[in-house]
């Protein structure tokens, strides 16, 4: 088969040419980083002064981590690292949760990562003949404006309709037989329950391919999507703080996504001892931002759980792969003491055919106890019209969850459509224990 | 001689079953029979139907779980002993029912049974065999 490739050279680099350009890049956006009040302070600190005082990767190590913390104490402007003449474009974090996350770019910033992006597109297959619809929120949210300069980059006809209005959504995938979107995994399947809900059939569309990220989730939740739109779904992986999609992306054999690491330095450390950990060990991903001027990044802790390999990949690139996110640091929920990531849940309810397009995590205090319950669409072509498939299928869910986690939930079944859908990102977790 | 049964999911939330009632209402759609299965988080309501393209469609359009089902419907004599002795010729002939319901008929002395066999096509062959009523679609379409 004929593997295209975006930028050969770099995208099947040997490890040692790849680790000069990582040094090169190292050295460079250090000194930018030496430029912020915020960096100065931290790597005079350590010893480092000038970019040149790093001499080897292994200096990296001397550096300390930057934290989302840090990223809001210093709020506007503490880690920016040029004149905001320079400065082309801002994208933040809603900052629903406290001081937004902000960051910065200069023109050539833009260039670089709008690249990545292409390299990436281009590594999933897709071509300049594709029709790529890009549900993503348009706007700060780094996901929909990052696809649409790549896309554009590389050729494709590129329809802007930004997230939400899911009817408009599919008449836009009908008139201009859309072969390509890009949306997070529980808006595509929402867009499946509105298909079938209006009696629209897959053949008026012209679906080939997804790309699919923004919201951690399962392989069974991929095979979900893949199954319904009879499609091939692309799992990426990215953050505004390490510029947004294009981070790390799947290539046509769908086996983990490539870190660019020309781009990125990736390291998995435990996140609580911060100990760098082996390949295949699973921890926090750490990045370090290696082609951003305006604003560098360094030991960046994602606070997102995965881990890395690098065995050989059919594609012939050699960039190491990173696995599917697992979870968060932040995301776990401690039920009557056990440890559980919602993602544990997710992958065994979405790997049962009769469950549906929708599922919501609910935890709440019985007196003392905490109670895990779980909410789940059923997936309305397999309703035979017995209420004793429904109590099996009540019990299937709950043996699985419980094969899964050691916690036995409560299963509750509901009707398609009938859990909050967001347009973005899911809102899948409740922990009502929270307001106590 | 099957009629069709529509099975619809509700799950358990207040005022579910008003929706389908009130959504077949509007669309002058008429119950025959009804029967709700339940359990202590959903129920299933088994309904039988003058107009049933329209009620699966409707129903499907606005988003309920719904099925059908092939049952047999049998009239018997609305009197003391009525059902046993339908029950007793399926009973003697190793006929296992799935599940039952049952509604008087207005304009009849007869009451209407709604059967769902394991065996449907043996069922039928009993039933005709000891002369008990089969009702069809279009007398059901008529009530």
């Amino acid at each position: 088969m004929q593997i295209p490739y975006w930028n050969k050279e770099i995208e099947t680099a040997s490890r040692q040419y790849l680790e000069e350009i990582q040094l090169q890049r190292l050295k460079e956006t250090v000194g930018w980083a030496l430029q912020t009040p915020f960096y100065k302070k931290k790597l005079n600190k350590v010893g480092i002064s000038s970019g040149d005082d790093i001499k080897t990767l292994e200096d990296l190590k001397r550096i300390p981590f930057t934290t989302k913390d840090d990223l809001r104490q210093n709020f506007p402007k503490g880690l920016l690292a040029m004149d905001m003449k320079e400065v082309v474009r801002i994208h933040s974090s809603s900052g629903t949760t406290g001081i937004p996350t902000v960051i910065y770019f200069s023109r050539k910033d833009i260039e670089n990562w709008s690249d990545l992006v292409a390299r990436s597109i281009v590594a999933t297959g897709a071509v300049s003949e594709d029709i790529f619809q890009n549900m993503m929120t348009y706007g700060l949210f780094t996901g929909g404006l990052g696809l649409h300069y790549g896309a554009e980059k590389v050729g494709m006809t590129v329809i802007p309709v930004g997230g939400g209005n899911t009817i408009r959504q599919v008449q836009i995938m009908k008139d201009y037989q859309t072969t390509l979107v890009h949306a997070t995994p529980s808006y595509l399947l929402h867009i499946h329950s509105i298909l079938q809900k209006n009696n629209i059939s897959l053949k008026h569309l012209n679906l080939h391919k997804a790309f699919i990220g923004a919201e951690p989730h399962s392989e069974n939740t991929r095979r979900k999507i893949q199954e319904l739109f009879n499609i091939d779904a692309y799992n990426s992986y990215g953050l505004s703080e390490m510029n947004g999609p294009g981070v790390a992306f799947e290539c046509m054999y769908k086996k983990d996504m490539h870190v660019w690491e020309d781009a990125y330095i990736v390291e998995i450390i435990n996140p609580e001892t911060g100990e760098l950990l082996e390949e295949q060990q699973q921890g926090e991903v750490v990045l370090t931002n290696l082609i951003r001027h305006a604003m560098p990044l360094l030991r960046y802790r994602t606070r997102d759980l995965a881990f890395l390999h690098s065995g050989t990949c059919q594609c012939g690139r050699t960039h190491r792969r990173l696995s599917r996110i697992m979870g968060r640091t932040d995301d776990m929920l401690i039920i009557n003491g056990v440890n559980v990531f919602p993602s544990q849940i997710e992958e065994a309810v979405m790997k049962i055919p009769e469950v549906g397009t929708n599922y919501q995590i609910y935890v709440k205090k019985e007196g003392a106890i905490d109670k895990l319950i779980v909410n789940v669409e059923i997936y309305s072509k397999m309703f035979k019209g017995t209420a004793s498939q429904l109590d099996t299928l009540k019990h299937k869910i709950k043996e699985e969850v419980k094969a899964s986690i050691v916690i036995t939930p409560k299963i509750v079944l509901h009707e398609p459509g009938f859990l909050p859908v967001s347009e973005g990102k899911a809102k899948r977790v409740i922990d009502s224990r929270e307001a106590l | 001689m099957k009629i069709t049964q529509i099975s619809v999911f509700l799950e358990n939330r207040k005022g579910r079953l008003f929706e389908v009632c009130l959504l077949l209402g509007k669309n002058d759609v008429n119950i025959r029979a009804l029967t709700i299965a339940e359990t202590e988080s959903f129920g299933v309501l088994r309904i039988v139907v003058d107009k049933l393209d329209i009620a699966v469609k409707i129903l499907k359009e606005n988003n309920f779980v719904a099925n059908v089902t092939d049952v047999i419907a049998v009239e018997i004599g609305d009197k003391p002993g009525g059902l046993a002795e339908v029950l007793k010729v399926l009973s003697d002939n190793d006929v296992n029912i799935e599940y039952m319901y049952g509604f008087v008929e207005k304009f009849s002395e007869n009451a209407l049974l709604v059967f769902r066999f394991e065996d449907a096509v043996r069922a039928q062959e009993i039933l005709a065999g000891n002369n008990i009523k089969i009702v069809t679609e279009e007398e059901i379409k008529g009530l």
